[in-house]
């Protein structure tokens, strides 16, 4: 009889450290399908970040760099550049793309790098406990910010996708969400898609994903997904934001 | 093949070139830039790899992937950029990655100045990074030594699998002179099958690699640290160089000193010699591992009886000449710290004054 | 045996070419050489100027307190180096801009009107050319020859130009006899 559904070969076959009702273990789980399905497991580099997904190379099984906070799409940057024919993809939080590494999300989107990034945003810092990140939504209570997020103070949340969208150089830049059943297939069609980018050597590709985090959220798992439903989603709508089908008309430059 | 002129900056690309490393990415600083304004023309001729990134910040992360991804990689920078990089070089060292950092000083702190400088010597020696990192460092003190350096550092780095820096000054960069290199010295980094995350399907184990640096367990972080430990001690017994200069005859007094400064001590040792006076003189040539036995030696002879760190910085390398003399001779320092070489002329005063004084006589 | 030149000027006037074509002709010739510029802040528009060193033996110290020869190219280069040069050096005046003499009894005074003569020879940027030529004439520290070979090296990308820098240089050597 024909299996019609079992554990990916990219991913190990272990218990994953993290809390119960959060995202990451069915996103590494698209992610482990999706290199089985390109079959690009034996030439494909992960990069974990520093959050809750450092460990995501316990996981997944592939060759794997280990970051500095925020700093994957730079080490990617190196690795694509000197190995192109290696397939390589960055993992990262909102803490780690969105804040300390936003200088380098942006360079390399611009510079039209060709790797992928999955980006986990669940409005929170998740490792170091809770606190307050660029994502972290208006008076959301965080450990640094015990009395709500001030926007006054803080500015309002980032949306990374439409923030790399505004940016001309042709990209694919999409936001998914993976909280219930019904959003998880349109979301392993956009990691599927932007890997697929990634290997015609077309562009840079990024898939933000609304997650969550039940246990910093101070929430049981379904309050969580009802809230990023109710609070998240109305603020990251999910859809492609941008696509690299666009022709870019590059500005004629005279020197002498 | 012939020699050529060339600035010291334009040395050091070239050579990166001839020890087979194609890959570079570096941010522009005075007073190397000449470094990329040489390679991104130089290495699309070899089907190499230029990339100038955003900041200090990202291209040492740049050298950390490529370098992880198993190829001869490296960056050239100026004291506050490598400032910048120095986190990175820290994760370099924790994941055990072989790279090469060339550092063309310039005066700080701060922004300091654009000037020659040494002050970065206690940074590279000791201070790179945090946590128990440390790098191979040495010091050329001409064009034509800093191209061969450059050479010698790749396989050096993948040896230890370890960044090793070149720590040269500003002059060492701007000046010109000839510089011969040598033919086949291309070649790959060796054993990187064990270690490169280069994609399992490239490997005869297909076995994965994991390039990292994080170790939660304290046991297994004491453990690594102390691997590291024993590739730094290896260093300290394999690796030391150094120069003797005037140090056959009795000299009366010793001094040591690196890079640009050592050809001035030099020049003023040859003047001393014209009045009389005979001064030895050590260059250290790597600057970890220090040359602590050849110095102790030397400030030992019976006829020594001062020694003196020449640097231009407020006193740094003196530490380590310090730590190397043991107490066995008065130890001074003599420098400059704001992008002025000293001259072979206050040199000569500063060894006069100091086999004059009393703590060279007690 | 070594010789130190200073060559200096304005930014612009091709000060630091010149020095790198003399000590490419002194390596040629088989000497040890080292060039030495000034790379500050007044490198962008304001003064220029390197040091050359000339030796039979490995060049110690680049830092040169007193050097053995001057080119001046413009009169501030002419105040500020020419109390430091070693009594017997040569000290190349360029006539066009510089209205004074090196006020020095102990130097070899040579003064050359070189924007003039690069002019008359059809462009008043060869003067740095000029007073090279002029120089080495007048120092011998290398050949002609070396210098010339030299000069087609340096502008082999834009061979354009090497018939008038060599014409540059013949008139140079005539004004240093």
């Amino acid at each position: 009889m024909a299996k019609t559904f079992q554990r990916p070969q990219a991913l190990f076959d272990q218990p994953t450290h993290y809390c119960p009702g959060c995202t990451h273990g069915v996103i590494h789980r698209l992610v482990a399908e999706t290199i089985d399905e390109l079959g690009i497991r034996g030439r494909t580099v992960g990069i974990a970040p520093v959050g809750c997904a450092v460990l995501a190379y316990n996981y997944i099984d592939c060759d794997f760099q280990e970051a500095a906070h925020g700093r994957a799409p730079a080490m990617a940057t190196g690795i694509k550049r000197v190995r192109p024919d290696l397939m390589v993809f960055t993992y990262q939080g909102d803490g780690d793309l969105a804040s300390i590494g936003m200088g380098e999300i942006i360079h390399a989107a611009n510079r039209g790098e060709k790797f992928t990034t999955i980006f986990v945003n669940n409005a929170i810092y998740g490792m170091t406990g809770g606190q307050m990140a660029p994502t972290t939504m208006p008076n959301q209570r965080t450990s640094t910010s015990p009395f709500g997020r001030k926007t006054e103070e803080a500015g309002m949340p980032i949306r990374v996708a439409e923030l790399l969208s505004a940016l001309v150089t042709p990209a694919y830049v999409t936001r998914q969400t993976v909280i219930r059943p019904k959003y998880i297939q349109k979301a392993k069609k956009a990691i599927l898609k932007a890997f697929t980018y990634q290997m015609e050597k077309r562009c840079f590709s990024l898939v933000e994903l609304v997650s969550t985090c039940p246990t910093n959220w101070g929430m049981t798992p379904p309050e969580a997904i009802q809230w990023a439903e109710d609070v998240l989603l109305p603020y990251y709508p999910l859809g492609d934001v941008k696509t690299p089908d666009a022709d870019v008309k590059e500005a004629p430059c005279k020197t002498k | 093949m012939p020699k050529v002129l060339m600035k010291g900056n334009e040395a050091i690309a070239e050579a990166a070139i001839r020890a087979g490393c194609l890959n570079y990415f570096a941010y522009p600083i005075t007073p190397q830039s000449e470094v990329a304004e040489y390679l991104c023309w130089r290495l699309p001729e070899v089907n190499g790899v230029f990339l100038q990134g955003e900041s200090e910040v990202a291209v040492a992360y740049m050298i950390f992937g490529a370098a992880g991804a198993g190829v001869r990689v490296f960056t050239t920078s100026s004291s506050p950029g490598i400032s910048l990089m120095s986190e990175g070089i820290s994760y370099l060292c924790g994941a055990e990655l072989p790279a090469v950092f060339v550092n063309i000083m310039r005066g700080g702190p701060g922004l300091g100045g654009i000037l020659p400088s040494q002050a970065d010597y206690l940074q590279a020696t000791k201070g790179i990074g945090h946590g128990d990192c440390r790098l191979l460092v040495m010091a050329p003190a001409s064009v034509q030594e800093a191209a061969e350096m450059v050479m010698q550092a790749f396989p050096l780095a993948e040896k230890y699998r370890n960044p090793v820096m070149i720590l040269g000054d500003g002059l060492i960069g701007q000046m010109m002179e000839p510089v011969e290199f040598p033919d086949h010295l291309r070649s790959e980094p060796s054993n990187k099958d064990g270690w490169a995350s280069s994609g399992m399907d490239h490997r005869k184990s297909k076995t994965r690699n994991l390039v990292r640096s994080l170790f939660l367990d304290p046991e297994q972080l004491n453990r690594h640290n102390m691997d590291l430990r024993a590739k730094y001690e290896r260093m300290k017994a394999e690796e030391v160089q150094y120069e003797n200069f005037n140090t056959e005859g009795d000299y009366q007094a010793l001094i040591v000193s690196y890079g640009t400064m050592s050809r001035v001590c030099k020049t003023a040792v040859n003047m001393l010699k014209e009045q009389g006076i005979e001064v030895g003189l050590i260059r250290p040539r790597t600057l970890f591992p220090f040359p602590e036995a050849a110095i102790g030696e030397a400030a030992a002879k019976v006829s020594c009886r001062a020694v003196l760190s020449v640097e231009m910085s407020m006193g740094q390398m003196v530490e380590d000449v310090e730590r190397s003399v043991r107490g066995a001779r008065p130890v001074q320092w003599y420098g400059k710290c704001g992008g002025e070489v000293p001259t072979p002329e206050e040199i000569i005063e500063v060894v006069k004054t100091t086999l004059a004084s009393d703590l060279s006589r007690r | 045996m070594q010789n130190e030149v200073m060559f200096a000027g304005f930014g612009g006037q091709g000060i630091l070419l010149i020095g790198k074509l003399l000590a490419h002709a002194a390596m040629e010739e088989g000497y040890e050489v080292a060039w030495i510029p000034s790379y500050g802040p007044e490198m962008r528009g304001g003064t220029a100027y390197c040091t050359v060193v000339i030796g039979d033996q490995p060049i110690g110290s680049p830092i040169i307190k007193n050097p053995s020869h001057l080119v001046a190219m413009n009169r501030p280069s002419l105040e500020k180096f020419a109390p430091v040069i070693k009594p017997g050096g040569v000290v190349l005046i360029n006539l066009s801009l510089i209205p004074v003499d090196s006020g020095r009894s102990d130097l070899d005074e040579l003064k050359v009107p070189t924007q003039d003569i690069a002019a008359s020879v059809g462009n008043g940027k060869a003067a740095n050319i000029v007073a090279l030529a002029a120089f080495v004439a007048r120092s011998k520290l290398v050949s002609i020859d070396s210098l010339k070979h030299c000069i087609e090296v340096e502008f082999a990308a834009k061979p354009k130009l090497i018939p008038l820098n060599i014409k540059a240089m013949e008139e140079g050597v005539k004004a240093a006899l």
